[in-house]
């Protein structure tokens, strides 16, 4: 189904271009140190290359691939050029100030500077800032009410700790349920409806803009525009538990077209999967958290698996999406992901992980 | 001094023997008794850099484990203790401590004092601290410590399964700091405003004095909101009171706003005294007074004033309407005027004088560019709009660590070679000094400058590890071997200050050539001056001509200790015109036990034993009431004292007039400050919800209306005693103490007979749980000033007080002043807010 795509092509991870999201507990491609015992160990596991060129760029605030971004990408890029010739500019002055010279300044001088260097010249700049970053506030995040009509929302849900995502029924695509993978189209606003299920997250896509909190018992609203295609990826930034640093979703900004296509089938699912490997998904409980729409598993405790395939990463960005770290992951999810609630399912036969794992790794 | 008759040297041996015998610190293990401001100054001050250095350690740690992707040399639960750990020890076992330690140890010499007014407040205070620094420190060494992060954000630290008791440490082991905190933030108050040598008005205070005023101002107003908000959060964790949980009708975003009404102050309370301390050192390298005194006092205030109304720039990704962030942002973007102006200050000082370069004035020049570093990314975080994308990444991880290690541990640094001599009567090494400073300057910015790219490029906060290939590693690499050069520095200042210097010449006293006060104190006395000057320039030492060898020589106040008893001058707030001739308290363990019982307190309730909680508490009481007895209010035997050059004042000072009113008085605005954190938390839920009471009933208004006035009766019972008593008729005085005592009683039954009947359930919804706090907050006020109506009838009976010796029931009266303002606030909002609605 997957193949049927146009774009299919540029996020097969198997092509030259294949742009595919760095996980966690991969080999260690540049940096050979590694101190921990079991680290080293690690090294024998099977290695997925994440491959080099394109990845350092995908949770960068400093490659900016939406409106958001790049409004404050180059506001950035002004402060720290004005706070380096600041920086000099007192350095430099101190500098001076410490050798010695013929002759000290007199104290009406040095008042001066402190009236000019200590007051005039801060209020002056500060508020040129001030007026320029509030007066862009309400231009990069509108307030919706001004906006007619709404924008649809994408509900993303924080829990420990992976992101649950509801896409809302719009232009006949019908609503339908995805985890730690967000697929947006370019050059449109987007809403998102944030909330949290247990603690405070913090949805934060760098690429794209700035971050909004998800907090217990509140719902917050943020919208981002992408200008660019591409792969991108979202960390928590909210210290959110034992594994606050193994949670963050995929983004993949697509074409419209393309975009549409893929949450018409999204909502469909897939029920062509592999027949023993759904067996044995059921038979051992998985499906009693977790939904495979086109099939008989639709609990919704857990993150949905539908196409889960076609996803970049296990476990909320933990790993890489092989059949090996599935298996692993599924054998220990503690193991990978300390704290995770999933439990570990070591019990059973490695025949039986692989062909669940299997399965999963072939719905796409 | 040539008016007075010049003693003779037999004379002033037999005063200096006098004096040294009555400030004799005591040897053996009663050492530690002693209460004498350079002993608990050094003691407050070691112990503060021995937990920074522990802290350090975890730094490293949490460096090792970064410093390679995918690496597992901690633990995921091992790293989120550590961080924790670190930040919270940094920020209140150094940061903090290490300025009151400071403090208690230079202030009465620079300000020609004997001695803080309260010495055995200082050495609780030391002991609090101390003890709960070990308790909290400790708990790592079993896996318990703290692991949600130094800001204890609920849901995540209010989930018992997730936090453990790990959370109780902190909020129990902190709220016991927090009261010492304050105890020395009082102290430094009454020290600074009452204390100072004859002539030293309030514009000619050193530097260092305005800067410590402001800041004890500031603790005293930033640290009770986060008190208030642990007895929130306790309450929540040991019974289940919904503050921060959202399906009860809390919210996690009230404890936001509380810990940063604290967190963001508590970076200036941390920031202002390291400035305070480069205002000493400057202009004693550039050898002339600082330019510029009054901008600098007028920044250093003004910084105090707007660091109370920043605390949104944490929370700029919270939701909060952008209108409110605007207000905060521009709030942020003002602070740094002031603090700019304190920059200036110091460079137009050195650009004024002939700078002599030496190693203070290395790691103070280096701090300040380090400092300013931070002070221009703190302009850009300000911005919203920037802060969106750099909030909780490592951009802030260095962002805080420029402004703090440069506007601070640099700064400390810097006093701490610069004051050595005060200590030991030797500099330290200049070569040794030289190497800290290039490995410290140097290694913190291969360390922190990474972080500035590696969290613009994506690396968010409090992370354990993070994966290959996305652009960080170098970058991790690097701030971790920085962070070891930086260690190395800080492990030479270590070694430079413990190794042997006996045979180190001696210095002359005052070696750098500085001109305030601090440096006629003499390492091998503990008088602190011999006797107390007349002052009359900012710059003593350089403006009066042989005032050091008239103070020496005992012609000045106070030459000597007739009675045996530890004594400093008071003085008037503004024009430090001599009042009284003060009695200080001396070496006491009562002081050791207060510490002890109330930190069992907190310990004990960290692990729900409550019969050591309660026997603790008893013990704390009768420690507190056996000190008070005997340590204060003393009636003296004479009325009066001859202080030397012709001057004679008394001994026993009632009201306003006296220290101890001063103390009261400035305790219940931190108190009333914590409480105030209460009521703004009541209506807090009110804005947050259509109905904040979430349908349950409310107390009513007869009973809360019966409580307010019941306590209004036993206010004027309180008014009236006061009255009486000056009127010489001591039956009539403990009758009407009596029949407050009572009211007071039946104000506290009918306050908590409101919610009570009401069958209000704190269990259930936010609305009960918020009544019952407050009236339980008021409730337990009205029991200890019953404590306090009958300290004073026992007083009044064992014949301690009388129409001129009325110190404790005018003292008592303030308080009653305060609870009743609590008690009309409480009732009249719970009673009559819900009908007004």
């Amino acid at each position: 189904m997957f193949s049927d795509w146009d774009i299919g092509a540029i996020f097969d991870r198997d092509t030259i271009d294949g742009a595919s999201l760095p996980a966690h507990k991969s080999e260690p491609y540049r940096l050979r140190i590694s101190i921990g015992a079991r680290a080293i160990s690690r090294r024998a596991l099977p290695i997925l290359l994440a491959p080099l060129s394109g990845c350092s760029g995908v949770q960068s605030a400093l490659a900016p691939a939406g409106e958001e971004a790049a409004a404050i990408f180059q506001l950035l890029l002004v402060m720290v050029v004005g706070g380096a010739l600041v920086w000099f500019a007192v350095v430099g002055l101190l500098l001076h100030a410490a050798r010695r010279r013929k002759a000290p300044w007199t104290e009406e001088q040095a008042s001066r500077l402190i009236l000019f260097g200590g007051v005039a010249f801060p209020v002056a700049v500060l508020l040129a800032l001030l007026v320029y970053a509030v007066w862009l506030m309400p231009v990069i995040r509108p307030w919706f009410t001004r906006q007619t009509p709404e924008p649809e929302m994408i509900e993303v849900t924080g829990e420990q700790f992976w992101w649950r995502i509801r896409y809302p029924a719009a232009d006949g695509m019908p609503a339908f349920q995805t985890a730690n993978e967000l697929r947006l189209p370019v050059g449109e606003r987007v809403a998102f409806s944030l909330k949290a299920a247990d603690v405070i997250h913090s949805f934060w896509i760098p690429a794209l803009g700035g971050k909004m909190d998800m907090i217990p018992g509140r719902t917050n609203t943020l919208s981002l525009l992408a200008t660019k295609t591409g792969v991108f990826r979202a960390p928590c930034a909210e210290f959110c538990g034992t594994s606050h640093a193994l949670m963050a979703f995929s983004v993949i900004v697509m074409e419209r077209a393309d975009y549409v296509a893929w949450r018409r089938a999204q909502a469909m699912g897939d029920g062509t999967g592999g027949r023993e490997g759904e067996r044995l998904f059921a038979f051992h409980g998985c499906a009693g958290c977790h939904g495979i729409r086109g099939t008989a598993s639709a609990a919704s405790l857990g993150p949905d698996l539908t196409f889960f395939g076609q996803r970049q990463t296990v476990g909320a960005g933990a790993l890489a999406n092989t059949a090996e770290n599935v298996a692993r992951f599924i054998r220990n999810p503690d193991a990978v992901k300390p704290g995770a609630k999933m439990p570990a399912f070591d019990m059973l036969a490695d025949g039986e992980i692989t062909a669940i794992a299997d399965y999963l790794v072939g719905l796409k | 001094m040539t008016d007075t008759a010049e003693l003779s040297s037999e004379e002033r041996g037999a005063q200096e023997a006098e004096l040294r015998e009555v400030w004799r610190t005591p040897s053996g293990w009663r050492y530690w008794t002693s209460v004498n401001n350079s002993d608990i100054g050094l003691w407050y001050g070691s112990a503060a850099f021995l937990f920074m250095l522990f802290a350090g350690v975890l730094a490293l740690l949490v460096r090792v484990q970064l410093a390679v992707p995918d690496n597992d040399f901690l633990s995921a639960d091992t790293f989120n203790q550590a961080f924790t750990l670190h930040g919270t020890v940094m920020m209140f076992l150094f940061a903090v401590p290490i300025f009151e330690a400071v403090a208690i140890f230079l202030l009465p010499s620079m300000l020609g004092a004997r001695e803080l007014p309260f010495p055995r407040l200082s050495a609780f205070g030391f002991w609090s601290f101390a003890l709960g620094g070990v308790f909290v420190c400790g708990s790592i060494l079993f896996g318990a410590a703290p692991n949600t992060g130094w800001f204890m954000y609920p849901p995540l630290a209010t989930d018992k399964e997730y936090s453990g008791i790990g959370a109780d440490i902190w909020l129990l082991g902190l709220s016991f700091i927090e009261v010492a905190s304050i105890a020395a933030a009082v102290e430094l108050i009454v020290g600074i405003m009452k204390c100072r040598a004859p002539g030293m008005r309030i514009n000619m205070m050193p530097l260092f004095a305005w800067y410590l005023l402001i800041v004890a101002g500031m603790i005293l107003f930033a640290f009770p909101p986060l008190i208030a908000g642990d007895i929130l959060f306790e309450m929540e964790r040991m019974f289940g009171w919904p503050f921060f949980d959202a399906a009860r009708g809390g919210d996690p975003l009230l404890w936001q706003h509380l810990f940063w009404i604290f967190g963001h102050p508590e970076v200036y309370i941390i920031f202002l005294p390291a400035i305070a301390l480069m205002a000493m050192i400057a202009p004693t390298f550039a050898q002339r007074p600082i330019v510029g005194y009054s901008w600098i006092v007028l920044a250093a205030v003004g910084t105090g004033f707007l660091s109370f109304g920043l605390w949104v720039h944490h929370m700029f990704t919270t939701g909060l309407p952008q209108i409110s962030l605007a207000f905060f942002s521009a709030a942020s973007e003002a602070v740094a005027i002031p603090t700019g102006v304190q920059i200036f200050v110091f460079i137009a000082t050195m650009l004024a004088g002939r700078v002599i370069f030496s190693v203070p004035m290395l790691f103070g020049a280096g701090g300040l560019a380090i400092f300013v570093i931070g002070g221009l990314t703190g302009v850009m975080v300000a911005l919203v709009p920037v802060d969106w994308q750099a909030h909780d990444t490592y951009f802030i991880v260095a962002h805080l660590h420029y402004v703090l290690i440069g506007g601070m541990l640099f700064p400390v640094v810097a006093g701490i070679y610069y004051y050595y001599p005060l200590l030991n009567a030797r500099k330290l090494s200049d070569r040794l000094g030289k190497i800290a400073f290039w490995l410290m300057f140097i290694g913190f910015n291969v360390a922190f400058f990474p972080m500035h790219l590696a969290g613009l490029r994506g690396m968010p906060r409090r992370v354990f590890t993070y994966p290959a290939d996305i652009g960080w590693d170098w970058f991790n690499l690097i701030s971790t071997i920085g962070a070891f050069i930086f260690a190395a520095g800080v492990t030479i200042v270590v070694v430079d200050v413990l190794r042997p210097k006996h045979r180190q010449p001696k210095e002359e006293q005052n070696p750098w050539n500085a001109g305030t006060l601090e440096w006629i104190s003499e390492p091998e006395e503990k008088w602190g001056v011999r006797s107390i000057p007349i002052i009359r320039s900012r710059y003593p030492i350089w403006d009066q001509p042989g005032l050091v060898e008239d103070i020496k020589a005992g012609r000045y106040y106070l030459p000597d200790a007739k009675d045996g008893a530890r004594e400093t001058l008071v003085t008037s707030v503004l024009d430090a015109e001599p009042l009284q001739c003060l009695r200080v308290g001396g070496t006491s363990v009562l002081s050791i036990l207060a510490a002890f019982s109330l930190g069992g307190v907190f310990i004990a309730l960290t692990f729900h034993w409550w019969i050591v909680t309660a026997a603790c508490a008893v013990i704390t009481l009768v420690a507190i009431v056996a000190w008070l007895w005997t340590g204060t209010a003393v009636i003296p035997r004479d009325e009066m004292r001859d202080v030397g050059l012709g001057k004679t004042l008394p001994l026993y000072m009632s009201g306003p007039q006296s220290v101890g009113w001063w103390a009261m008085f400035i305790t219940m605005a931190g108190d009333g400050t914590a409480y105030a954190s209460l009521i703004f938390g009541y209506f807090f839920y009110w804005t947050i919800h259509n109905d904040f009471t979430g349908g349950h009933a409310g107390p009513g208004l007869l009973w809360p209306l019966a409580a307010a006035g019941l306590f209004t009766l036993a206010w004027l019972a309180m008014l009236l005693a006061r009255r009486v008593n000056g009127g010489d008729r001591p039956a009539l005085t403990r009758l009407l103490l009596l029949l407050s005592l009572l009211l007071t009683l039946a104000a506290g039954g009918a306050g908590l007979a409101g919610p009570y009947f009401a069958g209000m359930d704190p269990t259930v919804h936010v609305y009960p749980a918020i009544v019952w706090v407050v009236t339980l907050w008021t409730v337990v006020h009205g029991g200890v000033g019953i404590v306090m109506q009958l300290y004073c009838l026992t007083r009044s009976l064992a014949g301690r007080m009388d129409r001129h010796h009325d110190m404790d029931l005018r003292n008592v009266v303030l308080y009653w002043h305060f609870l009743v303002i609590t008690a009309i606030t409480s009732f009249g909002v719970l009673g009559l807010f819900p009908e007004l609605r």
